[in-house]
């Protein structure tokens, strides 16, 4: 009964139930699916619209296609560079750029921690105060709605060129991501250990450590070391806008056309983007 | 259970002996690795610029305040923009991660060298973010939107195909048995017993990733990959903060927007 395609109502009449007259009107007409949109003035408008749209977001996309037949060529170029990386000519950025990534990757996920668990905590409804829970909130918000390069911006106004201007962004941005999703987990906690705590009058670090934290500390440790991926993938991108890290190399070899230098670059980048995905899936799948 | 004994009376433990030793050894390590990264990045620092960074940010906000808001009536294309390159680039990315997925899915893969094949697409896609996926494909075709486009279209690719293959691993085989005992052909076991139980993860999964590319097609502009980034990176080079503050305002209103979209639609799909 459930795919009768009658106008919308006539979806659940039991089998012993007389049928409703729509209903009766389809017997022996070949089965049809049921619509996914039940209003059918919806179901004819939403692709009418979707088409609409694309049509007018196509028409605004003006491409110089001059640009990208010449771009064709470069693109061969960009290919040969990949067949033969060049790792040696410009080794000494690559490593310095690496190191500072590296470097970056790891002070910012110690300090991203280190700041984001007070705003964890601060952002549980079922244990802060509203005025706390409210500025966490924000604060997360802000620090999730913003991507790491846009920060990163900020920074190197503050601080000048380099790596701290970098480490400094990506130690914001894990506050956000980690504030959020660790908040959410010390919502959904089972609130029974905290009572119990509470009942024999333990003082609230107690009960934070030993009902809150054993509950969440699994979790924990896996996002934070999906949040030292996600710091060492980012850490290669923010050096574009001067924030230290790989990607100024990157950005240079670019605007300079060496595409077997670039190409070595991002073999060394996605080869360290494996084995770190591969290392925090194997050290995630044993913590949870 | 691990216990110490104190006297007469044995006091609970958390951990084993051994374990607390492996624990305290991973503090360690961890301890050493960040003395090793805070002296090379403090190695790397012109400390002279940090110490001012109060001064500094004190100037930045005065510049960024008040807001010059009428610079929001030349942000409307560049939002159109933006709009348009997270939108089409993920309709793209759909259309190459759909059959990617199905490839890489173990339960529908025609030959496990398919489904090799299918892995290091999406690896190669995932590994590389969309900012240097835009200044190679910059570089290469141009800039613009359409490069915007490709750049956050190729990072999906292989986001959405690893999710949907996930999708396709997870379906209950019984409704297929049943097509197939009816007699149905390849065709309407995929359109009757495959589709429909792949359908929703399918949706929200794309709702998703286009949210997340909102986000990305912000600031590919940076880079000259076209959207609201282009303003943003001419404004900042111009030292206009004031009108920077008010592309980060529409940008924060753009984010909480598809968010909010995201969250909307895949409520409604569950």
């Amino acid at each position: 009964m459930r795919g009768l395609a009658a106008s919308g109502s006539a979806g659940s009449s039991a089998a012993n139930q007389p049928l409703p007259p729509s209903a009766a009107a389809l017997r022996g007409q070949p089965w049809r699916p049921r619509p996914v949109v039940a209003n059918p003035l919806l179901r004819y408008a939403i692709p009418v619209a979707a088409l609409a749209y694309l049509v007018a977001a196509s028409a605004s996309i003006d491409v110089n296609w001059q640009r990208v037949a010449l771009g064709l060529e470069r693109a061969r170029v960009l290919f040969r560079g990949f067949a033969a990386p060049d790792f040696t000519s410009r080794w000494a950025f690559i490593q310095t750029g690496i190191l500072e990534s590296l470097a970056m990757t790891v002070v910012a996920t110690a300090l991203g921690i280190l700041l984001s668990v007070p705003f964890a905590f601060g952002a549980a409804r079922n244990i802060a105060p509203l005025p706390v829970y409210l500025f966490c909130r924000a604060f997360i918000a802000v620090a999730r709605s913003f991507q790491e390069i846009v920060i990163a911006i900020f920074f190197v106004v503050m601080v000048g060129f380099g790596p701290l201007a970098g480490a400094l962004t990506l130690a914001f941005a894990t506050i956000g991501f980690l504030g959020k999703l660790l908040a959410e987990d010390i919502e959904d906690i089972d609130p029974r250990p905290l009572e119990a705590l509470r009942a024999t009058g333990a003082s609230w670090l107690k009960q934070m450590s030993y009902a809150v934290v054993p509950q969440i500390y699994p979790r924990f440790i896996g996002l934070s070391v999906y949040r030292l991926d996600i710091n060492f993938r980012e850490s290669s991108v923010i050096g574009i806008v001067g924030a230290g890290g790989i990607g100024g190399a990157l950005n240079t070899s670019i605007s300079r056309y060496e595409y077997s230098t670039t190409a070595a670059i991002l073999i060394v980048v996605i080869a360290i983007v494996l084995l770190s995905e591969y290392a925090s899936g194997v050290i995630r799948k044993r913590v949870q | 259970m691990p216990t110490t004994i104190r006297g007469e009376s044995r006091i609970w433990r958390k951990r084993t002996p051994r374990q607390t030793l492996i624990t305290y050894l991973g503090y360690l390590l961890g301890a050493i690795a960040l003395a090793v990264a805070l002296r090379f990045i403090s190695g790397q620092t012109l400390w002279f610029f940090v110490w001012d960074a109060p001064q500094q940010a004190g100037d930045l906000i005065s510049r960024m305040f008040p807001p010059k808001w009428s610079y929001l009536a030349k942000l409307w294309r560049p939002l159109w923009d933006t709009i348009n390159i997270a939108t089409i680039g993920t309709i793209i990315a759909l259309v190459v991660a759909i059959p990617v997925a199905f490839l890489a899915a173990r339960n529908t893969t025609p030959h496990p060298i398919f489904r090799q094949l299918a892995l290091l697409i999406m690896v190669s896609s995932r590994s590389v973010n969309a900012l240097i996926w835009a200044l190679l494909l910059v570089s290469v075709i141009g800039p613009g939107v359409l490069a915007g486009i490709i750049a956050v279209g190729l990072r999906s690719i292989g986001f959405c195909a690893k999710l949907l293959s996930e999708a396709i691993e997870e379906i209950d085989f019984k409704p297929i048995e049943a097509l197939d005992a009816t007699g149905a052909s390849g065709g309407q076991v995929v359109t009757y017993g495959i589709i429909p139980q792949v359908a929703p993860a399918f949706a929200g999964i794309t709702v998703y990733r286009w949210d997340i590319n909102i986000r990305e097609s912000t600031v590919v502009g940076l880079v000259g990959a076209g959207g609201i980034g282009l303003p943003l990176d001419a404004s900042i080079a111009a030292l206009q903060w004031s009108q920077a503050t008010v592309i980060f305002a529409l940008i924060l209103v753009l984010v909480v927007f598809s968010e909010w979209v995201s969250a909307k639609v895949r409520a409604a799909i569950r």
